[in-house]
């Protein structure tokens, strides 16, 4: 199996408390299917309520779906069943200030998935660490500093450190570089693509720029009430934009590709 | 005629360890029906530039300026309080999270009655009542609100982040300003709302003839909506010029940098090739480089640039660096 990432069917829809009677269902995602491989990038474009956070929350199994399977190397994700997903499958958020805790220092804060994931000892988890701060452009100093003393970037980049410790396979990027200032998220753009070239990585990058996910992503998924609209090579869905929502998000950043 | 004229505005705080410099020698200048940009990252001291111009500061800061004028009148040779009177007549201020700005215990309508200020109503006091809120629909009529009946009963919370900015927006014009200085007005919206709510201002500026000064901390975004841009940089001026002059051919190594690392900006990139980038991260204000702070993270920088530079004018074109790139074009 050359593919990393086989999404089949995949949807989630939640029931209506208030009608008992005929129980409504509210459709957060409507069944969608993909395939990701190593070294690529899907992005997943739409408006809020479009169901991409939703989605989000399923490959990562903080939700569970209602309906299709999740294979990661022709292996299918069991509901519930975190180590497997846990290890393979990392999530950065939007907010990076809100998501590292206060009361810990930095090398507490990258020792815990170590801890529940896997069985270093204190001295191999302490290089690990080590190392993967040199890999996201920070200082091994930094191991004793926390989080408020970083700026937003740098915890960006902690966040990011945090996801790459467990050596995964694909990383979920909920609106990471929406937060940050316009050098910074040049910066951090650099190096998501340096670590997929080097460790392997595939994103998925969940954004509404527009620039950014021409430039990052080779295949994209456009999310409307939680159905597909659009979906394709970045490059041609951009180029020719086939359904008149795309269009329409497309004109809402003033977005012109050179054809 | 320049509606506010600003020159070498500097804001000190105060503090335990010392006097910090928040905003070095920045000039602004605004003309009456313009739209202006100004963009700096977080930590530049635009929002600081802007509660300085409204007055809202606490006594922890001090504003020195060389020239302070509001429609030519020299807001420095006036006390406090006149200074407070003519500004807040004429300008008015919309902030980034219009959901935390509005009061969550009374409902809209009311916080728009509020206001609408009693010079705006005729007739005796029995009147007034039906007056004011005929006012208020007007107002939310204006900000493109159809539905203002629903609007005028609900509560902030009811309401989704673009109307909530509509309903700022409103509170806004509810003094007819002459100018509306926007705080990053579209932070954290979403793409569709965020174009809304820009070309309502926009629409405000052509009709009203009202001037905006629209303050952001992403060049891109702005670009297409403004007439002239004013750079920031970690307090420091940097660069002003028409929107042309600025996206086409930037002076100044910091503008033309956060332009190359605008993916948006520069469509013709190859995808997933490396973006030019400044090393480094934005100083904090306790640290702050001397001479011009760019200078550490500067391509070409040089010893010279421990010195602050002066800021030279060419056609309009204002730059403060030592080094500009003006001889490249």
């Amino acid at each position: 199996m050359s593919v990393l990432l086989q999404v089949t069917d995949l949807s989630k829809s939640y029931k209506d408390k208030r009608y008992w009677r005929n129980r409504k269902l509210n459709t957060a995602l409507a069944p969608i299917s993909f395939t990701l491989d190593t070294c690529q990038t899907l992005a997943i474009v739409g408006e809020i309520g479009s169901g991409k956070s939703t989605l989000a929350k399923l490959l990562v199994g903080a939700e569970k779906p209602t309906t299709g399977k999740i294979q990661l190397n022709g292996q299918v994700l069991t509901k519930g069943n975190f180590k497997q997903s846990c290890q393979h499958i990392r999530m950065i958020f939007q907010d990076s200030g809100t998501t590292l805790n206060p009361n810990l220092t930095i090398s507490q804060l990258l020792a815990e998935p170590l801890l529940l994931n896997t069985d270093l000892s204190t001295l191999e988890r302490t290089q690990l660490i080590r190392s993967t701060l040199q890999q996201v452009g920070l200082l091994a100093d930094h191991m004793n500093f926390y989080p408020h003393m970083f700026s937003g970037g740098q915890k960006q980049r902690i966040s990011l450190a945090r996801a790459i410790i467990l050596q995964p396979q694909v990383i979920i990027l909920d609106e990471a570089l929406a937060s940050l200032d316009p050098s910074l998220r040049a910066q951090m753009i650099n190096l998501l693509l340096d670590l997929q070239q080097k460790m392997g990585l595939a994103y998925v990058l969940i954004s509404h720029n527009l620039g950014i996910v021409r430039h990052f992503s080779d295949n994209i998924i456009v999310l409307n009430d939680g159905y597909v609209v659009e979906s394709g090579k970045t490059q041609e869905v951009l180029k020719h934009p086939q359904h008149n929502y795309t269009r329409k998000l497309l004109m809402s950043q003033f977005f012109r590709i050179k054809r | 005629m320049n509606l506010l004229d600003i020159r070498n505005l500097s804001i000190e705080l105060k503090t335990k360890s010392g006097v910090i410099l928040a905003v070095d020698r920045v000039s602004l200048t605004i003309k009456e029906g313009e739209v202006r940009g100004l963009v700096g990252e977080s930590g530049s001291g635009k929002s600081i530039l802007a509660q300085a111009i409204m007055g809202v500061l606490d006594d922890r800061w001090q504003v020195h300026a060389d020239r302070f004028h509001w429609r030519n009148i020299d807001l420095l040779s006036l006390t406090q309080q006149q200074q407070k009177n003519i500004i807040s007549q004429d300008v008015a201020m919309i902030f980034q999270e219009p959901m935390a700005c509005l009061d969550p215990s009374t409902t809209v309508g009311a916080q728009l009655e509020e206001a609408v200020p009693n010079s705006q109503l005729t007739g005796f006091f029995w009147q007034r009542n039906k007056q004011r809120k005929l006012a208020v629909i007007n107002l939310l009529h204006k900000v493109g609100i159809k539905n203002h009946t629903k609007c005028y009963r609900s509560f902030p919370h009811q309401l989704t982040e673009a109307f909530c900015q509509r309903v700022m927006i409103a509170i806004a014009l509810a003094k007819r300003p002459l100018l509306l200085i926007a705080d990053e007005p579209t932070a954290a919206m979403e793409t569709t709302n965020q174009g809304q709510i820009f070309r309502l201002l926009a629409s405000l500026n052509q009709l009203k003839n009202m001037s905006i000064l629209l303050i952001s901390h992403d060049l891109e975004n702005v670009t297409h909506w403004t007439n002239t841009i004013t750079v920031m940089y970690s307090g420091q001026f940097v660069e002003a010029g028409t929107t042309e002059q600025i996206f086409n051919t930037p002076y100044h190594p910091y503008t033309k940098a956060l332009l190359e690392s605008s993916p948006k900006a520069n469509i013709e990139l190859p995808a997933k090739s490396r973006l030019t980038t400044l090393p480094g991260s934005i100083p904090v204000l306790q640290h702050l480089p001397i001479g011009c702070r760019l200078g550490p993270r500067c391509p070409r920088a040089q010893q010279i640039c421990v010195q602050a530079p002066k800021t030279t004018n060419h056609h309009g074109h204002q730059v403060n660096c030592h080094y500009s790139l003006k001889e490249s074009y």
